[in-house]
C-alpha cells in the first residue's frame, strides 16, 4: 500500500498515536523502569532487581486480591448477563409500560459506583440495614450478614455491581432484539418451536455482536474496580474484598511504596494482555481470514 | 438586521464580563506589595473541631496583613497524597501538614523542603520544643525541616459511666479488669468493646493493648530495634491472646465503621469501652458530657504512657525568594505561644512546649498534661521509627488478625516477623 494513499487520514490520526505512544506505552516503560527500584515516597532511580516482585508475589494480601478479581470478575460478567438478558426478553414481550421500566432497570446505571457503594453498604449493614428492618418487623430468624462476613462479603460486592451493571446490558440486548426480523418469529412459529427455545438456540446467537461489546465493556470495568469496593467495604472487613487495583492505589498514595505499587501495576498489565492477546487475536485476525476464504 | 445587533450586543457584554473577571485574577500577583505574604496550606482538617482549630493559624496569619490560601482536603492520605504530587509537579504549596512521624523523610532526603534552621535557631526551639523526641522527628543533619504544632496520644479508653453503675461494676483500669467485666456487660444486652472495624483504629487499638501489657521498652526494642528475640520471648503472644479475647467483645456492624460513630455509640450507652484517641474527647464535648462525670477516660495498665502522636507542617521548596520568607514566617508564628494556646484549646491537643497557657483543659486533658512532663512516661509510636510501608503492612496482619479467626497465633508471628525483617 503506497504511502501517500488517505494521506489527510492518516495525517488526522497523527495526534492519537503520538498521544497513545507517549501517554500509553510510555507510562508502561516508565512503570516498568520504577518497578525495578526501591522508590517510596517519590521515584528514584536506586535499582533493586525484581525484588518488589518477589515482595509482591509473598504478600498474603496479594493473593486474596487476586483471588478476589476473579470472583467478582466471574459473578458480576455472568450475573449482568443472565439478568439483563433476562429484563431484555421480559421487556421484548410488548408489555404495558415499557418505557417506565426501561428507565427503572437502567437508572442504577446512570449513578457513580460511589452511590451505588453507599446505597448497599446501608442496606447490608446488619445493624441499620434490611436486617434489622426485619428484625424489627418480628422475622428475627432472618439473617443477612454478607457484608461483614469476611467469606461472602466479596458477593456482597458483586450484588451490588449486578444492580448497577444488569441495566445496561438490558439495554444492549433489547436493542439487538428490536432488530431482529420479525420473519424469523413468524417462521419460528410456524415451526411451532417453543418460545424459550428459540430465544435461547435461535434468538441468542444472532445476538452475538451484541454479547460480545456487553462482555467487553463489562471486563473492562472489571479489571479497574476501585471506587465501589473503596465505598461498600473498603476492602474490608480486614482485607478480605481487597482487590490489584486498590492494592496498587494504597501503595501509591496512602503507603508511600512506589516501587511496590508499580510492581503490581505491571503484573496487571501483564495479565490483562494474556487474557486479552488470544481473544483480540481469534476475534480480529483469526475470524477474518476464514471469512475472507 | 435587528436581531443581529441585538447579538453584537450580547456578545460585547459577554465579553466585558470575562475581562472584568480575568483581568483582575491575571494582576494580582504583580500588584501584590512587598510586606505582603501569600500563603497555601494543605490540611486534612475538616471536622468541626479541626476546622475552628486551623482557622486560629488562618487568624493569626491574616493579623500579620498577609493572605491564607486554605486548601483543606478529606483524609490524611488523599492531603499528603496531593501534597507529593504538587512538589513532584513543581506547583508546590507553601506548607502542608504531614504527622509526627517518617511519612516526610524521602521529601527531605531529596532537598524538596526548605530549612527552617534560620528561624530554629534565631528562635532557640531547641530550647522550648517539648518533648525532645518531638525534635528529632524533624531535625536532619542538624537542621529543622518541619515544625511540630501539637500531641496526639492514641493511650485512651474511652468508657460510659452510666453503663458501669447500671451493672454494678468499678471502672476498669486495666484491659484484664475490662475483660472480667465483659460478660456481664454483654448480658446486660449492651455492646462491650466498641471498635470500628477499619485497618488504622484495629491496628491503634492494638499498639495500645501491647504497650499497655508488655511496656513501651520492650515494644521499642520490636518496633525499633527490630529485636527477634525480644519479639519471641512469649510477651508479644500474649498481647496478641489478649487482643484476640478482646474482639469476642465487638459486634457485627463493626467493619468499616468510622471512628466518630463508634464513639457516639459509647456516648448514647449502646456500647460500655472504646480504645481511641485523645480527639474522641472532642465528640463527648460536642455532646454535651463532662469528664470523669458523664465519662471516663483511663490510660490503661499498670505504667501509664502518653503517646507522641501529632501533626507537623513542612515547607516545601520554592524557587520564589518571596515565598521562602513566608514559610519563615509562617513557621515562626505556629510555635509562637498565644497561638499555640488558641490552637490546641480548639483541638483538644497538647501543645508543643511547656510555657502555654492551658488553664481552660478539661480533666482528661490535666491528666495527659501532667504525664507529659515526666519523661519515662512518654513512649513513641511505631511510624516515629517505621515507614508507612512497614507500618501498613504490619497493620494489614493485625487487621487481618482481628478478622479471620482461622489465622492462628503462631501464623501471625511468622508473618510479623517477615514484616519486621523484610527491610522496608
Amino acid at each position: 500500500m503506497p504511502f501517500y494513499r488517505n494521506i489527510a487520514a492518516k495525517i488526522a490520526l497523527l495526534p492519537m498515536i503520538v498521544i497513545s505512544l507517549t501517554v500509553f506505552v510510555g507510562c508502561i516503560i516508565y512503570s516498568f523502569v520504577f518497578s525495578l527500584t526501591n522508590s517510596k515516597l517519590v521515584p528514584v532511580i536506586n535499582y533493586v532487581g525484581f525484588d518488589q516482585y518477589e515482595r509482591l508475589f509473598k504478600q498474603r494480601k496479594w493473593d486474596v486480591a487476586v483471588e478476589n478479581i476473579f470472583i467478582y470478575g466471574f459473578v458480576f460478567t455472568i450475573g449482568c448477563l443472565i439478568i439483563g438478558f433476562l429484563l431484555a426478553v421480559l421487556i421484548d414481550q410488548k408489555i404495558r409500560g415499557e418505557s417506565l421500566f426501561r428507565t427503572i432497570f437502567l437508572y442504577p446505571y446512570a449513578m457513580s459506583f460511589v452511590v451505588t457503594g453507599l446505597v448497599w453498604k446501608w442496606v447490608l449493614n446488619p445493624t441499620f440495614g434490611l436486617e434489622n428492618s426485619m428484625h424489627m418487623w418480628g422475622m428475627t430468624w432472618f439473617e443477612l450478614d454478607w457484608l461483614v462476613n469476611r467469606d461472602l462479603a466479596i458477593y456482597a460486592v458483586c450484588i451490588a455491581a449486578v444492580w448497577q451493571g444488569a441495566g445496561f446490558v438490558m439495554v444492549l440486548m433489547l436493542a439487538g432484539l428490536r432488530g431482529i426480523d420479525e420473519d424469523i418469529w413468524k417462521s419460528l412459529s410456524i415451526e411451532g418451536v417453543a418460545k424459550w427455545k428459540s430465544y435461547i438456540f435461535v434468538i441468542l446467537p444472532m445476538l452475538r455482536p451484541m454479547v460480545v461489546t456487553a462482555i467487553v465493556l463489562i471486563a473492562a470495568g472489571v479489571v479497574k474496580v476501585y471506587d465501589l469496593i473503596l465505598a461498600l467495604t473498603s476492602g474490608g472487613p480486614g482485607y478480605a474484598t481487597t482487590t490489584p487495583a486498590m492494592y496498587v492505589m494504597e501503595n501509591f498514595f496512602s503507603r508511600a511504596n512506589l516501587g511496590q505499587a508499580f510492581a503490581a501495576s505491571i503484573i496487571m498489565f501483564i495479565s490483562v494482555v494474556c487474557i486479552l492477546a488470544p481473544w483480540a487475536f481469534y476475534e480480529f485476525y483469526l475470524r477474518n481470514k476464514y471469512a475472507n476464504n | 438586521m435587528n436581531l443581529f445587533k441585538k447579538g453584537r450586543k450580547i456578545m460585547k457584554k459577554f465579553f466585558s464580563i470575562l475581562l472584568t473577571i480575568f483581568v483582575p485574577l491575571s494582576f494580582t500577583n504583580v500588584s501584590k506589595a512587598a510586606g505582603h505574604m501569600e500563603a497555601e496550606v494543605i490540611h486534612w482538617w475538616t471536622s468541626g473541631g479541626e476546622q475552628a482549630a486551623i482557622s486560629e493559624f488562618a487568624k493569626a496569619w491574616e493579623e500579620m496583613g498577609n493572605t491564607w490560601i486554605d486548601t483543606a482536603i478529606t483524609g490524611g492520605d488523599n492531603a499528603r497524597g496531593t501534597t507529593v504530587n504538587r512538589i513532584i509537579g513543581g506547583n508546590p504549596p507553601t506548607a502542608a501538614q504531614f504527622n509526627v512521624s517518617k511519612q516526610f523523610v524521602d521529601l527531605v532526603e531529596q532537598g524538596l523542603l526548605q530549612s527552617l534552621e534560620e528561624v530554629a535557631s534565631a528562635e532557640g526551639w531547641r530550647d522550648f520544643i517539648y518533648p525532645p523526641e518531638l525534635i528529632e522527628t524533624c531535625e536532619f543533619e542538624g537542621e529543622f525541616y518541619c515544625v511540630p504544632v501539637n500531641i496526639h496520644s492514641w493511650q485512651w479508653m474511652w468508657i460510659n459511666n452510666d453503663v458501669y453503675k447500671k451493672v454494678g461494676l468499678p471502672v476498669p483500669q486495666t484491659f484484664e479488669e475490662f475483660l472480667a467485666g465483659a460478660p456481664k456487660i454483654q448480658e446486660a444486652g449492651i455492646i462491650p468493646l466498641a471498635l470500628g472495624g477499619q485497618g488504622w483504629q484495629e491496628s491503634g487499638m492494638f499498639d495500645v493493648v501491647a504497650s499497655s501489657i508488655m511496656g513501651f521498652p520492650l515494644m521499642q526494642s520490636i518496633y525499633r530495634d527490630k529485636d527477634l528475640d525480644a519479639f519471641r520471648d512469649g510477651r508479644f503472644e500474649s498481647v496478641l491472646n489478649t487482643y484476640r479475647e478482646l474482639n469476642q467483645f465487638t459486634d457485627e456492624g463493626s467493619p468499616g465503621r468510622l471512628w466518630n460513630d463508634t464513639t457516639a455509640m459509647v456516648i448514647e450507652g449502646k456500647a460500655a469501652m472504646q480504645v481511641m484517641g485523645d480527639w474522641a474527647r472532642g465528640e463527648f464535648a460536642v455532646a454535651g458530657q463532662e469528664a470523669m462525670v458523664d465519662y471516663s477516660c483511663v490510660i490503661p495498665g499498670k505504667e501509664k504512657y502518653v503517646a507522641l502522636g501529632g501533626d507537623v507542617f513542612v515547607f516545601p521548596k520554592n524557587d520564589d525568594p518571596k515565598v521562602k520568607d513566608a514559610q519563615l514566617a509562617m513557621a515562626s508564628m505556629m510555635v509562637n505561644p498565644t497561638v499555640q494556646a488558641k490552637f490546641n484549646n480548639a483541638k483538644g491537643s497538647l501543645p508543643m512546649r511547656l510555657d502555654v497557657d492551658t488553664s481552660a483543659a478539661d480533666a482528661c486533658m490535666q491528666m495527659g498534661l501532667d504525664l507529659i512532663q515526666n519523661p519515662d512516661a512518654i513512649m513513641r509510636e511505631s511510624d516515629d521509627w517505621n515507614t508507612p510501608a512497614f507500618t501498613a503492612a504490619w497493620g494489614d496482619i493485625i487487621s487481618e488478625f482481628r478478622n479471620d479467626p482461622n489465622y492462628t497465633v503462631a501464623q501471625v508471628m511468622d508473618d510479623l516477623e517477615g514484616v519486621l525483617t523484610s527491610g522496608l
